[in-house]
């Protein structure tokens, strides 16, 4: 089912360009501030936390855990299931897990990201590790 | 500085129907602004301040034209939009503007029709790249919420039920009600899942309609005929995922709008004698409820256990018009009529059957948005005089 669903493309700007670029070489970045050293994700140019704008790219391991998710079940374009996955590197991030039991997902569980195509740059997902 | 006294909420009304094929968005609300104007026993020519938000058809300047409002008087407008606690916010800016002299009869209108069509798209946010795609709907944004909410604390789906079943007993009395029909625990539970963890009856209604309010000064709230009710303590806050930092759906922007509100008012949760809570879904009132204070966190499940929301039965009478849950929930924005019904409460105007007696503290406490995502809420302290 999701193979077959077609994703809109990002339509990105100046600010996030580099994390599609990235992508399209399966690569999954987040943003760090070098100045208080914490990660943020989506990417921001000013870091969220102290608003420093010495924010910098760092590619993320694409591994984390289930933090919470719901498995929708009354789609016209058939079940998906939203969850929020916390990464190693600490931040979470809003997401749909795919090519696995969407019955079977549970809190905690390890994920890893993989990407699916667009008419533009691909998009991260994630999958059970 | 406070709001504490300084505005009455003179007028309200509540659209009766629940589908307007036959009407216009626009109509609609003249339709409740007329509603207000005529409880509060005012002149609309009277209103010197307008609030709306974001479905009232091209914002505030047209809206203030369609209604035929008196532009040579009107000399404040607010169109914060904050989705369905917009109105509670309003209430609050409406309190401000009253106390620093901006307006003295505010007019708040809220009216729409996505039982008939589909509602416009909301604007992307910085966010949209990363996040649109995913599919977040209220359902399942709600869903995940709840979802944590039971893995941290062990809230069951049975707790969750029984407030979908404290609605339903008080919309039986309710004419306007769409459900009016009382259903079990077990009726919840075994009702389609359309979202892990929430049942179709964990869900609002969807359901054409409005409300509306005047909020004036004491002196002119004094002049007028109706019971006086009067806010005393308002709080707004805002929450989302902030760079994905600790995240934390347990909880909503209600922790601080609640204690900022109760602090001003100078009362706590037990002074409490009605609540109205912006009822969503089942999960969106468990969290408020621990949020505000009624309970502890995470023990929301056990507060809302065995009736304890159903007036007459329970220690908090809750939404006795029967909510989003069975009433209506207009406009997808339920904050409107969350505070009509804790002023009909205030007023000894609500049904015989769940009017709490001798009510004179009431709440009506909301969020907008998507409380797994990012929302807004605002809280409302209210008292009879």
């Amino acid at each position: 089912m999701s193979e077959a669903k077609k994703y809109p493309a990002p339509v990105t700007n100046p600010e996030t360009s580099a994390f599609w670029d990235a992508a399209r070489q399966g690569r999954f970045m987040i943003k760090r501030c070098t100045a208080c050293g914490e990660a943020h994700y989506f990417p921001r140019s000013i870091c969220p936390f102290c608003y420093s704008d010495k924010t910098v790219w760092e590619e993320a391991s694409g591994e984390g855990t289930i933090y919470t998710y719901s498995l929708m079940r009354k789609s016209p374009t058939g079940p998906y299931a939203i969850g929020y996955v916390t990464l190693k590197e600490g931040p979470s991030v809003q997401t749909n897990f795919v090519d696995c039991d969407l019955e079977k997902l549970k809190i905690g569980q390890k994920v890893k990201v993989v990407f699916k195509p667009t008419d533009g740059a691909p998009l991260p997902f994630f999958t059970v590790a | 500085m406070t709001i504490k006294g300084k505005a009455y909420i003179a007028g309200i009304y509540e659209h009766p129907t629940r589908h307007a094929p036959d009407k216009s968005t626009a109509q609609l609300h003249a339709e409740v602004a007329k509603g207000a104007i005529e409880d509060a026993g005012i002149s609309k020519d009277d209103v010197d301040g307008y609030f709306c938000a974001g479905d009232a058809p091209g914002g505030a300047w047209p809206m203030v034209d369609y209604l035929g409002l008196n532009t040579k008087k009107l000399r404040h407008v607010d169109s914060t939009e904050t989705g369905g606690c917009s109105y509670i916010i309003h209430l609050g800016h409406a309190a401000e503007a009253i106390a620093a002299g901006k307006c003295s009869i505010a007019l708040v209108t809220l009216a729409g029709k996505p039982r008939t069509g589909a509602m416009p798209p909301r604007a992307a946010g910085a966010e949209a790249d990363f996040e649109s795609a995913y599919g977040a709907t209220t359902h399942n944004a709600y869903g995940m919420c709840a979802m944590r909410h039971m893995h941290d604390y062990g809230t069951t789906s049975e707790q969750l039920a029984w407030i979908k079943v404290a609605a339903s007993h008080h919309a039986q009395y309710n004419p306007h009600a769409m459900l009016k029909d009382v259903v079990t625990v077990e009726d919840v539970l075994n009702s389609p899942m359309i979202s892990d963890p929430l049942h179709r009856m964990d869900c609002c209604v969807v359901s054409d309609g409005g409300g509306a309010l005047i909020v004036t000064t004491p002196e002119i709230a004094r002049s007028l005929k109706k019971p006086l009710v009067r806010l005393i303590g308002h709080g707004e806050a805002m929450k989302g995922p902030r760079g994905g930092k600790d995240l934390d759906l347990t909880y909503s922007a209600g922790v601080w709008s609640g204690p900022r509100a109760f602090e001003e008012a100078g009362i706590t949760p037990k002074d409490i004698k009605y609540a109205s809570i912006y009822d969503s879904f089942t999960i969106t009132v468990l969290m408020q409820l621990e949020d505000l204070g009624f309970c502890k966190k995470g023990e929301g499940g056990k507060f809302v256990a065995d009736g304890n929301l159903i007036s007459g039965v329970g220690k908090l009478p809750f939404n006795t018009d029967g909510g989003g849950l069975c009433s209506n929930h207009p406009v997808n924005r339920g904050g409107m009529t969350k505070i009509i019904e804790a002023v009909r409460q205030l007023r000894g105007e609500a049904h015989p059957k769940v009017q709490v007696k001798n009510c004179d503290l009431a709440i009506a406490h909301g969020t907008g948005g998507l409380l797994g995502v990012r929302h807004a809420a605002s809280t409302a302290i209210l008292e009879r005089v």
